[in-house]
């Protein structure tokens, strides 16, 4: 059952301006409204068709008389935030993370029309230590609670979400735990990350990453607005790049940092405003962390169209950043060792 | 009365089984030629030789070309890790640095040092998933090691052994990620069973840190079995049990005492004192040069089992014990065949 009128949260950023963009391109789909507490940039403003703008803050009630007005059926809510200088720090962020998702939950319990609840959560919400398994499935629990930042706000959310499907089991509800996006258009720390000329790291440590293309993190979205599959999905791309290899595909140099350097060059890398990484994602960066997407692929039926490598690569192409040392180079090096070698016998 | 020691020169099943049987007698001083301790057939140091590399070495005047194509192999090789231009799995395992540079590092000590002497290769399957049980021992889990070498270099597929390690391994910054690379993984069920679930040849040690840092005056005493966790993933996965037994390695690190307060300061399970370590210092970490031995054992299968009996606790406690014993009696009869801990 294609959904009659839909309302997308965080509209303002990537993830939900884009979905946005897309659910508007379907004229089945009645109307749809996205809320943010700021209005979308212009680039993707331009993007969004059809699809209304209310500028709200969904941790005010303003939020219910929105959902009840307009008769909306599907919600996505895509504004959980994984960066707190976008809000001014941690304690706002927490506040428009986890309160905002209590204000709307209890909006959408209200509304007798509710037919879907959509929640982009992250795989944040498994941790990231020495003594995780090679892959998390949907059942396991993280090693330790998380202990601040984003994963324990996605850990929280998603607490509320079960609470509010055991009060209305009529409305189907989707947790989509997604990988780390990567992308030639969207921004993220990490992407920041790899766009540094010089990438530091940990000494000794190699993170198994899994990434997911932003392009199918909108396909599975967009999947679960329009149709029903309840339950909690792990979305991630096959296959996974550790770290030091994805530093060396994106021809970046990497400066290994012995950790009790980290927390000065963590310090620095803020007070420039290049890169803000919080405690467990730089445990993400030491440990990695490794999804199982069975039941995406048999249950959900999506399957990523981008391998992890092939996401890195779309997103290395894509912001054409300039290589330090290109494969072009390290060839021709290659061929000139060899050339001399052979002049020398 | 001891039995001899019976070293098949190849892989044949059924001749091992044969010469099994009949060596019970002790066998002279002056072996038949058949039974000499000649080491198993071993594949050579590359582990994939090019095409054409036997061709081109026979005749004296392409030895250059031979030598300018290994520096091409080389180069490019170089050329892929510079680039980031490989594969590595879920688990991190990263096919082409173990063969490159984990093994190359480790066969010295394979060959030279310790002098690894494997029998009952036959009994480990050439595909298909099999858990490969041995005993833990030498201060430093080297027994790990050797075995990840002799299953790459002496059995007749060259498998991969996917070792189960302690989370202190993953904790300690580049063992840690080397660790990861050469294949170990976190030893816990989902691991154990997604690798035995995908056909690989995984290892268990499960006496873990008890045998590993058990005194010396201990050795060759296997310790508790864990609780029985890898039986479990076996029956779960039908796939066969394989003893291995590891004499040798006791030998090479031997503890004589343990700094508990030191092991507490760092967070280590223990402190270890050798005869050389810490007294001389880093030459401490320099193994002794003992005599291995490293047997597989017969098979012992689970598929005969339901999946459901991974959970009847009876049933586990005693294929753990089963598999405990058979290493237990495999070292006491390798044992009785040493003669000495350094000449074998």
């Amino acid at each position: 059952m294609a959904p009659q009128v839909v309302l997308v949260t965080g509209v303002s950023r990537f993830i939900g301006a884009h979905l946005a963009a897309r659910l508007a391109a379907d004229p089945d789909i009645e109307r749809v409204i996205g809320v943010d507490t700021v209005p979308p940039p212009p680039d993707l403003l331009r993007g969004l068709g059809r699809a209304e703008f209310v500028r709200a803050d969904i941790r005010n009630p303003l939020i219910a008389k929105v959902i009840r007005g307009a008769g909306v059926d599907t919600v996505v809510h895509t504004s959980l935030s994984a960066n707190p200088a976008q809000w001014g720090g941690r304690v706002a962020m927490k506040e428009m993370n986890v309160i905002g998702t209590m204000q709307l939950l209890a909006a959408c319990q209200r509304s007798s029309q509710m037919r879907r609840l959509v929640l982009k959560s992250t795989t944040a919400v498994y941790g990231s230590s020495p003594r995780d398994p090679a892959m998390f499935t949907e059942s396991m629990a993280p090693k330790a609670l998380p202990s601040g930042g984003y994963a324990k706000d996605a850990a929280e959310i998603e607490g509320y979400v079960r609470g509010f499907g055991r009060r209305r089991p009529d409305v189907a509800v989707t947790v989509l735990r997604m990988a780390n996006f990567v992308g030639p258009r969207i921004d993220t720390a990490l992407t920041r990350y790899f766009s540094l000329p010089v990438v530091p790291t940990v000494l000794g440590y190699d993170a198994r990453m899994q990434l997911l293309h932003s392009e199918d993190a909108l396909a599975a979205l967009e999947i679960a607005t329009r149709s029903d599959r309840p339950g909690v999905f792990n979305v991630g791309a096959p296959g996974v790049l550790l770290l030091s290899q994805a530093i060396r595909r994106a021809g970046r140099l990497q400066l290994s940092l012995p950790s009790a350097m980290v927390g000065p060059a963590s310090r620095f890398f803020r007070s420039t405003r290049l890169i803000d990484f919080t405690p467990d994602q730089m445990r993400f960066l030491n440990f990695g962390r490794v999804v199982d997407t069975d039941r995406l692929r048999d249950e959900f039926g999506f399957a990523p169209r981008w391998t992890t490598i092939q996401a890195f690569d779309d997103f290395v192409q894509g912001r054409q950043l300039r290589p330090v040392i290109s494969p072009e180079r390290v060839h021709a090096a290659e061929s000139r060792v060899l050339a001399a070698a052979r002049a020398i016998r | 009365m001891p039995q001899a020691r019976v070293i098949p020169l190849h892989s044949d099943p059924n001749r091992v089984v044969a010469r099994r049987a009949d060596a019970r007698v002790r066998v002279p001083v002056e072996r038949p030629a058949g039974l000499a301790p000649v080491r198993v057939v071993r594949r050579p140091a590359a582990p994939e030789p090019g095409p054409g590399s036997v061709g081109t070495a026979a005749t004296t005047t392409t030895t250059g070309a031979d030598w300018e194509r290994r520096l091409e192999e080389l180069l490019a090789f170089l050329g892929r890790r510079l680039t980031g231009d490989y594969g590595v799995d879920e688990f991190g395992f990263d096919p082409e640095f173990t063969d490159h540079v984990v093994l190359p590092l480790l066969r010295p000590l394979y060959q030279r040092w310790f002098r690894v002497e494997t029998t009952g290769m036959s009994n480990v399957p050439s595909t298909g998933g099999a858990l490969v049980v041995a005993n833990h021992s030498g201060t430093l889990p080297v027994d790990g090691l050797m075995t990840m070498v002799a299953l790459r270099d002496d059995h007749p597929a060259g498998r991969y052994l996917r070792a189960l390690g302690a989370d202190l391994v993953f904790r300690t910054p580049m063992i840690g990620s080397v660790s990861r690379k050469a294949g170990v993984t976190l030893a816990c069920n989902p691991d154990a069973e997604r690798l035995l679930n995908t056909g690989e040849l995984v290892g268990v040690w499960p006496e873990g840190f008890k045998g590993v840092g058990k005194p010396f005056k201990d050795r060759y005493k296997l310790q508790r079995f864990g609780r029985g966790g890898f039986v479990s993933a076996a029956i779960r996965t039908g796939v066969p049990i394989i003893p291995c037994s590891i004499v040798g390695a006791e030998e090479i690190y031997p503890l004589v005492a343990d700094l508990k307060p030191l092991a507490r300061l760092f967070g280590l399970p223990y402190f270890p004192v050798t005869p050389t370590f810490p007294a001389l210092g880093p030459l401490g970490a320099l193994p002794l040069p003992s005599k291995w031995y490293i047997e597989f054992g017969e098979p012992i299968r689970t598929d005969t089992h339901a999946t459901a009996d991974a959970d009847d606790p009876m049933l586990v406690f005693n294929l753990t014990d089963q598999v405990r014993e058979t290493i237990q009696q495999t070292l006491y009869r390798l044992l009785a065949q040493r003669r000495n801990a350094f000449t074998g």
